[in-house]
């Protein structure tokens, strides 16, 4: 329940951000998002092999005038180090939102390394990072997190914290 | 298809004859000799060169296609960087636009740093990848007459190319590489800058 609220407080954020490319590597804690990318006849949805693809797709669609979003798992951080020199060298924005695993009563120890190092290796890599730790709080984190991306031409990140997402249990 | 019989193009003159007159086609070049290639054949506001981001330069061209779907959008990069990226051959061909075009300058080896053989050079087949991740057209051109009659094609359908050139090296010649100044120029030629 809280769940599709802020959610939909997030997407509701990217299309005041005027977000027409959403590139993703599928979270269940994205689902609503992706969704409703999918449904939107303003938003062009890839969906990716691996998240790096998702910052070269938004250096492209930058240069050509589009603003974009890349939404993956805290696991996925860890593939894209080196395209991050892309937007950083290139000064173009660079928004994503990350669902995080390896925290909140991670139950998979596989999850538990890159989700610990996730906040410490973007800002290593030269992003700015948010983090959103209650629901009432996502839609405005994305909104500020979109403004600096494209207001300045910076890469962001927007970490949900797994405590807000919901564990998840097997 | 592969081995290395059969890579006797001059790396150069085949960019040369690829761009000549490229109006407004919007070219993305990977890493390496590719960007001196096309910096050679005439440097430009609508191309866009990687220094480095290897493995990204088909997804940048992807963005940008979807983001220009009237404009044709070219991407010439070399078979390391491909095969780098070569997951991004599933996710083009899954996006269908019908805007872009691939051509890959394939010489079997990593040439920036040794000549050692890439996997090109043995027995991997980018265009058969190509057509079985879902690309509608795959080519591959060993001779110059086969780059010419691609040239066009290039510019006017959803074509996945294969170029076997020669491995030997050609002098360096070196565009631009501040990457907040080609994004910037590139936009500003677009007519898409913000501000």
């Amino acid at each position: 329940m809280p769940q599709t609220t802020w959610q939909a407080d997030a997407f509701a954020a990217l299309k005041r951000a005027r977000i027409a490319q959403v590139g993703y590597v599928p979270d269940a804690g994205h689902s609503h998002l992706i969704k409703s990318a999918h449904a939107d006849p303003h938003m062009h949805t890839t969906v990716l092999t691996t998240e790096e693809e998702g910052i070269a797709l938004a250096a492209g669609a930058w240069l050509g005038g589009h603003r974009a979003v890349l939404l993956m798992q805290s696991s996925g951080v860890g593939n894209c180090i080196n395209m991050l020199s892309l937007p950083v060298n290139c000064r173009m924005p660079f928004l994503t939102l990350v669902t995080m695993r390896g925290e909140w009563g991670e139950f998979n120890p596989w999850q538990v390394p890159m989700g610990s190092a996730t906040p410490a290796v973007l800002t290593a890599a030269g992003v700015h990072v948010h983090r959103v730790d209650r629901p009432d709080e996502a839609g405005e984190m994305v909104g500020a997190a979109a403004a600096l991306a494209f207001g300045s031409g910076v890469p962001v990140a927007v970490l949900f914290s797994q405590r807000l997402i919901g564990t998840k249990v097997f | 298809m592969s081995g290395r019989n059969d890579l006797t193009l001059d790396r150069r003159a085949v960019v040369a004859t690829l761009l000549r007159d490229p109006g407004e086609l919007l070219v993305v070049t990977g890493l390496g000799a590719i960007t001196y290639d096309a910096g050679a054949a005439g440097d430009r506001p609508l191309n866009f060169y990687l220094w480095g981001a290897m493995g990204g330069t088909a997804m940048i061209g992807l963005g940008l296609a979807l983001a220009q779907p009237t404009k044709r959008v070219l991407v010439l990069t070399g078979d390391g960087d491909m095969l780098m990226g070569m997951g991004s051959l599933a996710t083009i061909a899954a996006a269908h636009a019908p805007n872009l075009a691939i051509a890959v300058l394939d010489n079997a080896a990593f040439g920036e740093t040794g000549a050692q053989s890439s996997h090109t050079g043995l027995g991997a087949d980018l265009a058969a990848i190509a057509a079985a991740c879902g690309w509608p057209t795959t080519v591959t051109a060993r001779s110059v007459d086969e780059v010419a009659a691609l040239q066009p094609r290039l510019r006017s359908e959803r074509l996945f190319a294969v170029i076997r050139i020669s491995p030997a090296e050609v002098a360096r010649h070196l565009p631009p590489r501040d990457g907040a100044y080609l994004a910037d120029r590139f936009r500003r030629a677009l007519g898409v800058a913000e501000h």
